[in-house]
């Protein structure tokens, strides 16, 4: 069991040292302990910020195969967040594109379209943010911006065939019941290539975890778009368009944007600059749940690393683990394959027979050979931040 | 008229959480310092969100970033800042919420 010291600094993510030979030192909070803040329905969580809802599952919620719905991080960018009626709630299906327009209740969501249930990791574009060095601002994320859900709900496909999808159309776009203080802030509306759109395993869920989706992950239905950044799973969806154009607004044409060409990753075409593109699938990458950083492990005693390793849906080939600052590295043992967009459990036993400080480093590769990295690739908007991590523990 | 009842919304919310900031389960707790510029500061800014924001970046920002930031809160999310106001939050902000050199 945790202290609730432990807990706090746990979730901050402090002592991850950065890249290679970094300095250790602590993150995101500026060096303060974080405040948990408790939202309706939902365990203590850390608050990043109140308005907009901004709160982060602190690291010890991180252990199971599928994070608890009350402990599910929150991330809203506008204030206006209304509590949607389910029973009066409809989805308008439309756009210049569209054959016809749909409107549809919640209930016929649910009957007329097949049902469908997938695991996917849902994370923040901006997950670990707050340990980005040199800083950026936004919302200082530590670890904890992300998830694993099992998402019910229909083929945002089989939705948008039911329409008909006329030729020519290029983007879908979506928009939710959330909005701004200000009639000239831009609605939080996005758009996605509508090959990733048709794609599969892109849903319209109503469920997580096999429970109604909790408020504040986008009550009563939500976009789920296993394998791409969080910024797409638009939440309370109202609004879906197909169109021949590409949608233009804020949140596409100035947000959520990469250097073009510095990242792996697929690309979004109708989007792109020379100069930027929008972010879109999640980078192999992994987290040490536990031991914590600065934990203490009895000499001779049985310990061992856990974590999760996961990436945008190639699925994740070996975890290695390094006790001797990167030199060495030792396969770890893969826990239950939850599917390919779902994160995958590792551990690997920690040898205790020796006093002294351990240093611990975890790389993931992905079943497409991508690896992650050393070094931080630095971004304006502190994304993709998927470099190996180490944490240091004592054996006495 | 929706946009009026959005706005009037969002100021309702507004004083609600002033009025809740005494309660301890989810909240805004954060107090700005107190300098020249703050009540400007805090009166524009939290129209849209809380003021904790500013603190947690303050280890991102120097003067230029949040010159940078006033004018993203101006012209792309329509603060009601004017000229002369600007000037004074910058100023409020850097002095005091500048760590980055």
């Amino acid at each position: 069991m945790l202290t609730r010291r432990e807990l706090l600094l746990a979730g901050t993510g402090a002592w991850l040292s950065r890249g290679a030979g970094a300095l250790e030192r602590p993150a995101a909070e500026g060096g303060a302990q974080p405040i948990l803040g408790t939202l309706p329905g939902k365990r203590p969580l850390i608050q990043r910020a109140f308005r907009p809802p901004n709160f982060e599952t602190p690291l010890a919620d991180l252990a199971a195969p599928f994070t608890p719905n009350d402990a599910f991080f929150v991330r809203y960018h506008l204030p206006v967040i209304p509590w949607v009626d389910a029973a009066s709630w409809r989805l308008e299906v439309s756009g210049a594109s569209a054959r016809q327009s749909l409107s549809l209740s919640l209930e016929e969501l649910k009957n007329r379209f097949e049902r469908v249930s997938l695991a996917a990791v849902n994370q923040c574009s901006g997950n670990r943010r707050g340990l980005f060095s040199p800083r950026v601002p936004g919302v200082q994320w530590s670890n904890g911006a992300m998830g694993n859900a099992r998402w019910t709900g229909v083929r945002l496909r089989d939705v948008l065939h039911k329409a008909g999808v006329a030729g020519g159309a290029l983007e879908a776009v979506f928009a939710g019941a959330d909005s701004a203080v200000l009639p000239q802030t831009p609605n939080f509306v996005k758009s996605l290539p509508l090959e990733r759109a048709l794609d599969e395993s892109t849903l319209i869920a109503f469920e997580m975890n096999g429970q109604p989706l909790p408020h504040w992950n986008g009550a009563p239905a939500r976009l789920v778009v296993p394998g791409w950044t969080g910024t797409y799973w638009i939440k309370h969806l109202t609004t879906v368009r197909i169109e021949p154009k590409a949608f233009d607004g804020f949140w596409m044409k100035s947000a959520y944007r990469l250097p073009t060409g510095a990242f792996p990753g697929v690309r979004f075409v109708s989007q792109e600059t020379p100069e930027t593109t929008p972010i879109t699938e999640i980078l192999v990458n992994s987290l040490i749940v536990s031991p914590v950083a600065g934990a203490h492990l009895r000499r001779g005693a049985h310990a061992e690393v856990v974590g999760k390793a996961w990436d945008g849906g190639a699925g994740i080939a070996v975890v290695e683990v390094s006790f001797d600052g990167r030199q060495n590295w030792r396969e770890a043992t893969l826990g239950r394959d939850l599917g390919r967009f779902a994160w995958r459990e590792f551990r690997v036993p920690i040898d205790t027979a020796r006093a002294g400080p351990v240093e611990i480093a975890v790389r993931a590769r992905s079943r497409n050979g991508a690896q992650q990295p050393d070094k931080l690739t630095f971004n304006p908007s502190g994304y993709h931040d998927n470099i190996v991590q180490t944490l240091s523990v004592e054996v006495a | 008229m929706r946009r009026d009842t959005r706005a009037l919304a969002g100021v309702g919310l507004g004083l609600l959480i002033a009025v809740s900031c005494a309660v301890a389960v989810a909240a805004e707790n954060t107090e700005l310092k107190d300098a020249p510029g703050r009540d400007l500061t805090v009166g524009r800014c939290v129209v849209c969100h809380s003021a904790e924001y500013i603190p947690s970046n303050a280890p991102a920002m120097n003067r230029a970033a949040w010159q940078k930031t006033i004018q993203k809160m101006r012209e792309r999310f329509g603060a009601p800042i004017t000229d002369a106001e600007a000037q004074q939050i910058l100023d409020y902000l850097d002095a005091n919420y500048s760590g980055k050199s």
